[in-house]
């Protein structure tokens, strides 16, 4: 049997207005995609799952947690991957991580712009080396894509957030696209309070965690690029966005890059929580940036990068 | 892990849209059924493989019970088994017939 599933496996199909934070990565892929555009690679069928967890007497998943294939966007061609965030956190192993690097080079041979649906914990702990080479092998080949002129999207939701090696191969990414619900940090909350104690980070301080690693958070920092609502038809606005509007990976936007950190160190790097962070970057301290609505936070932050882009 | 098969015959041929379908997710209390057009049409099998051991004469009566409605021929049922429990399993099972069936896109 071919390893191409053609009509793609089902999934309960999204209503349109459905929560991105509560799908499963099929159904973000069906829903994000035109309608029965996506061809799957390597599905389920192919059984190539991953060859550690038996020593641990951990059952298998039949596509390693790792959803890759093909389909439209407002007719044209994607690449697509998505992590399924329920089975062992969404976490990268050899062969999950294998199915996302080989869907890269395929993007640098195709010139397709690639759409990354993240959600992960990180590396798999039982795989590993094997788990952290897929990081590198996944962050090189996407470098390489976006060196052959390939946009390569990163869309963060799921309620596993996007942690670790993840959240280093999103920050490769063209562009990123977060929703409130969605969290990226390199270190989750349960790392920093187990090194470093419950006195620098309460990981069980939900209202905390999200403050400094939710998606309003990232937004306002500029660590990612569009704000989305948690919605599909909101991701896949963003996505066609940031597709047309990638920038090329050449030394000019490095230097930028570089730039805005450094200033982002200087103006931010003595802010000892989220809420000084917003107030420095000028958000009025009487307003309430987690609890206010969706629209109101995004034309607050749209007005506060409109006056940051004004000063520049 | 434990490694379970049950074959079925008698089986009426399965509505069959597609060649295969996915369901499910394997997470705690959870399980996923990949179901596949690959038998004669009279047979239908379910392939097991779950972590929790001891339970094979419950997976036999339920297995047995999705059979006894006769319309699963053709069809390979396996099943990552993430722990469900019987009625979860049954439900899976259920689902991935009608996706089969192409009930869901």
């Amino acid at each position: 049997m071919s390893d191409i599933a053609h009509p793609n496996a089902a999934s309960p199909a999204l209503a349109g207005d459905a929560s991105w934070y509560e799908a499963s990565a099929r159904q973000r892929v069906n829903a994000l995609l035109d309608d029965g555009s996506f061809v799957e690679f390597v599905g389920p069928q192919a059984r190539e799952t991953s060859p550690h967890l038996a020593l641990f007497d951990l059952p298998e998943q039949f596509d390693d947690g790792m959803v890759v294939g093909a389909g439209k966007l407002d007719g044209n061609t994607v690449l697509i991957a998505a992590q399924e965030g329920k089975f062992m956190g969404g976490a990268f192993g050899e062969v999950h991580g294998a199915k996302l690097t080989g869907l890269l080079r395929a993007a640098a041979v195709r010139r397709t712009p690639v759409l990354i649906l993240f959600e992960t914990g990180g590396v798999r702990l039982q795989e590993a080396n094997a788990g952290e080479l897929a990081i590198a092998e996944i962050m090189r080949a996407l470098l390489d894509a976006r060196m052959a002129g390939v946009p390569v999207i990163g869309l963060i939701g799921g309620r596993a957030g996007c942690y670790g090696g993840g959240s280093l191969i999103a920050g490769c990414c063209s562009g990123l696209a977060i929703s409130e619900q969605g969290r990226l940090s390199v270190s989750g909350p349960e790392v920093i309070e187990t090194n470093r104690g419950a006195g620098e980070f309460d990981a069980s301080d939900r209202p905390l965690i999200w403050r400094t690693m939710g998606g309003r958070h990232r937004y306002l920092l500029g660590a990612v690029d569009a704000y989305a609502d948690d919605t599909v038809p909101a991701f896949r606005a963003a996505a066609l966005r940031l597709i047309a509007q990638a920038p090329e990976l050449d030394f000019a936007h490095l230097a930028r890059t570089h730039a805005r950190l450094a200033a982002r160190l200087r103006e931010l790097g003595n802010c000892a929580d989220a809420r000084d962070a917003w107030q420095v970057l000028g958000v009025d301290p009487r307003v309430d940036i987690p609890d206010i609505p969706h629209d109101a936070f995004v034309e607050l932050a749209g007005a506060l990068k409109e006056a940051r882009h004004v000063a520049e | 892990m434990e490694h379970l098969n049950f074959r079925h015959a008698g089986q009426r041929p399965a509505t069959a849209a597609r060649d295969n379908a996915i369901v499910g997710v394997v997470a705690s209390g959870n399980l996923e059924v990949l179901v596949e057009r690959v038998l004669p049409q009279d047979e239908c099998e379910v392939d097991v493989r779950t972590p929790v051991t001891g339970f094979d004469a419950v997976w036999q009566a339920v297995v047995a019970d999705f059979a006894a409605r006769g319309a699963a021929g053709g069809l390979r049922f396996s099943i990552n088994d993430g722990g469900a429990r019987p009625d979860m399993v049954s439900l899976r099972l259920a689902q991935a017939l009608r996706a089969m069936a192409g009930d869901q896109p």
